[in-house]
């Protein structure tokens, strides 16, 4: 679809209309074709529509928080639950270690991260399915449907991140002076997030199979990730490390961590996460702008 | 020589229809594709071609200019590709073949209440749907009181939606789209729905928008809207136009066009993916034999044969409208019978037959509009503009030449003095 500026409509020659016509605005052209393949990512559109993005968000926030008494609570169950099962199984009866940091604030600082990201991908990858009337009743950038899914996450996120600053003050542990890092971890964790999510937003229309599988990989993503539960002990250098490395929240969970509780970032595993997300979100938003087309004939 | 709002030029749309595949199953799964591939493979392997979908050409080589501040009004029978030209030209699908070019915003109105969210109060899904129509925040801010104001729902803005009655619901969401100020403008015939009262302020609004100068494309099977609110017409048939020109001259091909009588109805393409789907629509004898002519004096049914994937809470129901108008002369559900509101449908096949009796319908020609609605009026199916079928004079006294759309029988008394 190409957007040109064409010329300016000749309204002195319509027939007199008895209300004042509308003031004539730069004309905006649009040519609807038949699709193409591979499109490139329609930045401009999507930023002209962001109070679509907003609103979109919004709405899935407030619809989770009203009628509920406990409302924000629900945001810190899931991490603060983990957290305590962690702390039971692995440190107590499992023998894990985590320095000098105790293990329940360990394990909440990874699993702060880790929650947000799984959150957005799983909303994300429903997030199309569940707007079918939206889909096919009016057009707006496809785009934003799964953007917008990261809304309801991140606000969870800040919620949590109280739980964490209580957590912090309970065992006497000071932020680091790192932890200005910790919002650009956030912000790659995003894009990695938003990346995956939309990419299975896209194959659920298609296969709607999909949607099944995806509490399972969330879970197995987790111990994938074991950054969230266990301490990096010197590994550094096998192909076990490699393989890891390939999952860009490892390095960014033990990024998070370090930022806030203090110790080394690791800055080489920050680097190829930062690369990887941003791979993915390529990879995800061109494959769902290849078949957004379809959708409103498959959904 | 102005250049035209909308320029179509040889539009086609195409659907293929799976063949070899349970109707029911509509959507694909990985490892369907998975061992369709390879079972796709192994035929090619062997030298046999691959089996190729049944194609149905929903639009077929459509072209049509539109004038700045024309309003246009778009009929033809149930399944001609009125609703599907209006998507294309709304961005929401796209085409096979040709293309559509567009000067000016666009703004369309397929439904009412788009995105309404049944969690949220009124003033939130105001915001919520303006923005989703295309609105600004700014504009929303600008044009709220006079949207609550058009919508008439007072002290109930701050109540969540699902409260609200399907009246209220249908004035608020009409009452956002009605301030939309696009400079096109594409609307479905979205004032099935509504009481008289509401639906004569809709198009008041309509007719408004379109004096105001702005293009609109106004997609109806209600003829005196047609004429009423639009200068030109496009009349499609089976995808194709089949008139374009001024509104008077094209309606009347249309009704000539119409003229073949039609008892039988079947839905040609694969649905629309609800739950409960109509799938044919027709009139018979009361003794079950299928005719389009029916005498004054005789009665006639009306059966309507619909599937539900899963189980569904629905009302079934038609209107009897008047050719020549669209008057609708009554409407009719299958809670007429048991007065509930709505019947519990379980997965299956269903056939619905109602009985009208003799003496109520005055000589003339009609058809039918068929839905299935959900309680909350969000349809299941609709088919608007269904069926052809005469009912004749008999040649007497009692049952020709009455006036009014009924003609009943009704009791008289007489008394001397």
């Amino acid at each position: 679809m190409r957007i040109a500026l064409g010329e300016l409509p000749d309204f002195a020659a319509l027939a007199g209309p008895t209300l004042p016509a509308t003031a004539p605005a730069p004309a905006v052209q649009t040519v609807v074709e038949p699709a193409g393949g591979w499109q490139w990512l329609n930045f401009r559109e999507l930023w002209r529509h962001r109070e679509l993005l907003f609103f979109l968000a919004w709405r899935d926030v407030k619809v989770r928080y009203k009628q509920t008494a406990l409302g924000v609570i629900w945001a810190v169950l899931q991490p603060a639950l983990f957290m305590v099962v962690f702390s039971v199984f692995f440190a107590r009866l499992g023998g894990l270690s985590s320095g000098d940091v105790p293990y329940p604030l360990f394990a909440l600082a990874g699993l702060l991260p880790w929650t947000f990201f799984a959150t957005t991908v799983a909303n994300g990858a429903n997030s199309v399915i569940g707007s079918e009337r939206l889909i096919t009743k009016i057009y707006f950038p496809r785009l934003a449907v799964p953007f917008a899914a990261a809304g309801s996450a991140f606000v969870d996120f800040l919620v949590s991140l109280v739980l964490l600053a209580i957590v912090m003050a309970a065992c006497g542990v000071a932020p680091s002076w790192n932890v200005f890092v910790a919002p650009v971890i956030v912000a790659v964790s995003t894009l990695a997030a938003v990346g995956l999510g939309t990419f299975l937003a896209a194959l659920n229309v298609g296969y709607r199979d999909v949607r099944y599988v995806i509490p399972f990989l969330i879970q197995v993503g987790m111990f994938a990730t074991p950054t969230v539960y266990l301490q990096p002990t010197g590994r550094e250098g096998t192909a076990m490390h490699w393989l890891l490395t390939l999952n860009p929240m490892n390095g960014l969970v033990a990024a998070f961590r370090a930022s806030l509780l203090g110790g080394p970032i690791p800055w080489a595993e920050v680097g190829v996460a930062a690369a990887l997300s941003v791979a993915v979100f390529l990879a995800g938003c061109m494959y769902f702008r290849k078949v957004e087309d379809s959708f409103a004939d498959v959904i | 020589m102005t250049i035209p709002a909308i320029r179509v030029e040889h539009l086609g749309k195409r659907y293929t229809l799976a063949r070899h595949r349970d109707a029911l199953a509509r959507y694909k799964t990985l490892r369907e594709s998975v061992s369709g591939g390879v079972a796709t493979l192994a035929r090619r392997l062997r030298g046999r071609t691959p089996e190729a979908g049944e194609e149905f050409w929903a639009l077929k080589d459509v072209s049509f200019a539109v004038r700045p501040g024309e309003v246009v009004g778009i009929i033809g029978r149930n399944g001609a590709g009125k609703s599907t030209l209006l998507k294309v030209v709304s961005r929401i699908t796209r085409p096979s073949t040709g293309r559509v070019v567009l000067n000016g915003r666009v703004g369309s109105l397929l439904e009412v209440g788009t995105g309404f969210h049944p969690e949220l109060t009124g003033r939130e899904n105001v915001y919520l749907n303006g923005s989703i129509l295309g609105m600004s925040r700014a504009e929303i801010d600008r044009k709220f009181d006079e949207i609550v104001a058009f919508s008439e729902v007072g002290r109930f803005l701050d109540t969540p939606v699902k409260r609200y009655s399907s009246g209220m619901y249908v004035r608020l969401a009409f009452a956002v789209a009605a301030h939309l100020e696009p400079e096109i403008l594409l609307v479905d015939e979205v004032l099935a729905v509504g009481d008289a009262a509401f639906q004569k302020k809709c198009m008041g609004r309509i007719g408004e928008i379109g004096r105001s100068g702005r293009t609109v494309l106004f997609v109806s099977h209600n003829m005196n809207a047609v004429a009423k609110l639009t200068t030109s017409a496009l009349y499609l048939d089976g995808g194709r136009v089949a008139a374009q020109g001024p509104t008077s001259v094209v309606i009347q091909q249309y009704l000539a066009a119409d003229g073949r009588l039609d008892p039988v109805w079947a839905r040609p393409d694969p649905g629309n993916g609800s739950d409960l789907t109509i799938t044919s629509v027709r009139v018979c004898n009361p003794d079950g034999r299928t005719a389009a002519r029916f005498a004054a004096d005789q009665g006639l049914c009306v059966e309507i044969g619909f599937t539900v994937r899963a189980e569904a809470h629905s009302q079934v129901s038609f209107r009897l409208n008047t050719n020549e108008d669209g008057t609708t002369v009554f409407s009719t559900a299958l809670s007429d019978q048991d007065g509930e509101r709505g019947t519990v449908f379980a997965p299956g096949r269903y056939t619905a037959r109602c009985h009208v009796p003799a003496h109520l319908l005055v000589p003339g020609s009609y058809h039918l509009l068929v839905a299935a609605n959900n309680l909350r009026g969000r349809q299941f199916d609709l088919i608007e503009q269904v069926l052809h079928f005469e009912v004749s004079e008999v040649g007497t006294l009692v049952t020709d030449h009455r006036l009014g759309y009924v003609a009943p029988l009704l009791k008289w008394d007489l008394e001397t003095g």
